[in-house]
């Protein structure tokens, strides 16, 4: 079996080397680690993200009522909660034997795009945006959302706004801002009605102007600087994303669709209930984090890619007609090279959150919404399985719940850990096109963020508390002595300490 | 008809001490409903900027690793941190968003700081967090009578 993964996993020779470690990476949700190990000449011999992946929840839940879970799980994340509440009230259906009604699946959709809707927003507007609009190593200080505001105020106030409707999406059809109890096994447990309808309506046309405007910006910068933007940490992968019965895109539900990275379909429509069957989850030594595969395949070769990348290039349509004229262009730009792009990821985070304000508005038109039949029940089952497209990729919540209606099971394989290996692969890429052989600067490690940012990774636990550091970048010498320290501080600017 | 004083925590309740924020504002909401706004999230982000806008002013209550123990309680003003890069916004970086959105000046802004200790998945509040609460939450008791005029 072919290994396809960079041979930086692994330094073949790793004593004498010095390691570099960025721990955390800023501007990821959550904590992540990069750590490099350098010669003398500052060649790369070995790259690494380590990812501290939040394994304690599925302890957590275990003993606990199924029909809590909609809510727990919020807890597992705060950054997005709305997936995994999504996630476990479809696993929890599968429980109940229900089929949803019309009126209770319209309005889960509607909480969906607006997570989608806010999700994306912040992440391109307010944390991608100050590497996309100044560049990867321009003045630390400048680059972060500050900056943006003060040279492109509209596009700032855009980004928070954008961000405040989705959210404003999610409290009309979760019940409350954080927290939320909208979505309960079988249903929904309240109708959207019409004054609601009507307060968000009003918006929905301003969001999907301003979600086609950052599909332009994000455009326009691939073609000022297309050889940057096309190669920045790019590889090949396999891909998989749920599609809809006719292949298109759906963000809620549909069939598991894997396809090999020449464009090949591996398997397509897959039920999602047996979702084990086509992915296993394998374990490195030097990771806390799980790497998935494709069974078929095997640990080696079989490693994908999931998230807006792989959803926008892998589904046959759009089913919304602005978000489709913008995967076209995409597809179609510069013989889709950045369609196989790592940074191509933000471009088509773009086109679907163009596509989640466009459904918005299909969907608060429709009248469906103010049904009263909200749950429904069928024959009770042991096992329960939910898979949604959360914003940063396949999102899969499995239990197991006894006679007792107890949770005795769970497994969450989340976007992240999808991504695990191809997040590796991209950052392997741009050490070695950015790094090696130069001396290293906050500019240039800065790279490697970028390259992790763009997948938007999620490595949150959902604890926060004040004064934590953002970023610490250490030097070691081969025995572990500090020879150089690089910190980026609360006051955004870098110090060093030798 | 906006409420001029907004009382704004954030925490997750399933981690140990991070639950404190949002602790204390239960209490508080129940002994001051009518008052003030009390608002409550996992953590401050760029889009609250538009709960700040119309305030007299604001109490931002989080659990804190490196504050005194029990609490502090500071009067704080806009500030460009290293938190705008990050998911999790400082209070100072959000009135700093704040005046870059609205292109003018933040209502006045105090953050109560309370010491934590423990954040494990499923703990519940320590046993010195419990106590940093009461005192915590007297200090909150002491800013909604002052009109949200005071730190102390």
């Amino acid at each position: 079996m072919t290994d396809t993964r960079s041979n930086l996993e692994t330094a073949t020779h790793p004593e004498g080397l010095r390691r570099v470690a960025i721990d955390p990476v800023s501007r990821v949700e959550g904590h992540g680690k990069v750590t490099l190990l350098l010669d003398d000449d500052n060649r790369i011999h070995q790259v690494r993200l380590h990812i501290v992946e939040f394994r304690g929840f599925e302890k957590f839940i275990q003993g606990r009522p199924y029909w809590e879970a909609p809510v727990m799980v919020q807890r597992l994340c705060g950054i997005c909660p709305v997936s995994h509440h999504l996630a476990a009230s479809k696993a929890m259906d599968m429980i109940v034997g229900a089929t949803l009604t019309p009126t209770a699946e319209k309005i889960r959709r509607l909480m969906h795009y607006g997570q989608i809707l806010q999700s994306h927003a912040l992440h391109f507007f307010h944390l991608s945006s100050p590497d996309l609009l100044f560049g990867f190593d321009s003045d630390v200080a400048r680059r972060n959302i500050v900056g943006v505001a003060a040279q492109y105020p509209e596009i700032a106030k855009q980004g928070v706004l954008l961000r405040k409707y989705g959210q404003e999406v999610i409290r009309v059809t979760a019940g409350k801002r954080v927290h939320g109890t909208g979505a309960i096994p079988g249903g929904m447990n309240k109708n959207v009605s019409l004054e609601e309808r009507d307060y968000l309506l009003k918006d929905a046309g301003q969001m999907i102007a301003w979600s086609r405007d950052a599909v332009g910006i994000i455009r326009q910068a691939f073609e000022q600087n297309l050889a940057l933007y096309n190669d920045f940490g790019s590889f090949e992968a396999h891909t998989l994303n749920l599609v809809r019965a006719d292949g298109a895109m759906d963000l809620y539900h549909g069939g598991l669709r894997a396809r090999d990275k020449q464009g090949n379909t591996l398997f397509d429509h897959y039920d999602y209930r047996h979702y084990w069957d086509v992915i296993f989850e394998d374990v490195k030594p030097w990771s806390y984090m799980k790497f998935p595969f494709l069974r078929s395949l095997g640990p080696d070769e079989g490693w994908y890619r999931v998230g807006p990348l792989s959803r926008v290039t892998q589904c046959d349509f759009i089913p919304t007609p602005l978000a489709e004229a913008e995967r076209q262009t995409f597809m179609a730009f510069d013989a889709g090279r950045p369609a196989r792009s790592t940074l191509g990821f933000h471009w088509a985070r773009m086109i679907e959150m163009l596509h989640s304000a466009e459904m918005i508005r299909e969907l608060l038109l429709d009248p469906d919404l103010q049904g009263t039949e909200l749950v429904s029940l069928g024959e009770r089952q042991e096992r329960g399985v939910g898979v949604i497209e959360a914003p940063r990729g396949t999102l899969i919540h499995h239990y197991k719940v006894d006679e007792h209606d107890q949770i005795v099971r769970c497994n969450l394989i989340v976007s992240t850990t999808h991504n695990n290996q191809s997040m590796n692969e991209a950052i392997r890429r741009v050490a070695a096109q950015h790094l090696d052989g130069r001396t290293l600067t906050e500019g240039l490690l800065n790279h490697i963020e970028v390259a992790i940012r763009a997948f938007d990774p999620c490595l949150s636990c959902a604890t926060h508390a004040l004064g934590k550091m953002p970023l610490e970048v250490e030097l070691l010498a081969a025995d572990g002595g500090r020879l150089d320290m690089l910190s980026r501080n609360t006051d955004g600017v870098c110090h060093t300490d030798l | 008809m906006l409420q001029p004083l907004l009382v704004f925590a954030v925490g997750n309740e399933s981690r140990g001490d991070d639950a404190l924020g949002p602790q204390l504002l239960r209490q508080l909401q129940a002994e001051a409903a009518g008052q003030a706004e009390f608002l409550e999230d996992f953590q401050w982000q760029v889009e609250h900027v538009t709960d700040l806008h119309g305030r007299e002013a604001i109490l931002f209550i989080d659990a804190d690793v490196s504050c005194a123990a029990p609490f502090e309680l500071a009067e704080i003003s806009a500030g460009h941190d290293n938190s705008f890069s990050t998911h999790a916004m400082s209070p100072a970086a959000l009135l700093h968003a704040y005046r870059q959105v609205y292109a003018a000046q933040a209502p006045r802004a105090f953050v109560l700081r309370i010491r934590g200790h423990g954040f494990e998945l499923g703990s519940a509040l320590s046993p010195e967090a419990e106590e940093n609460l009461v005192a915590a939450l007297q200090a909150a008791r002491c800013w909604l009578i002052q009109g949200g005029h005071g730190a102390g």
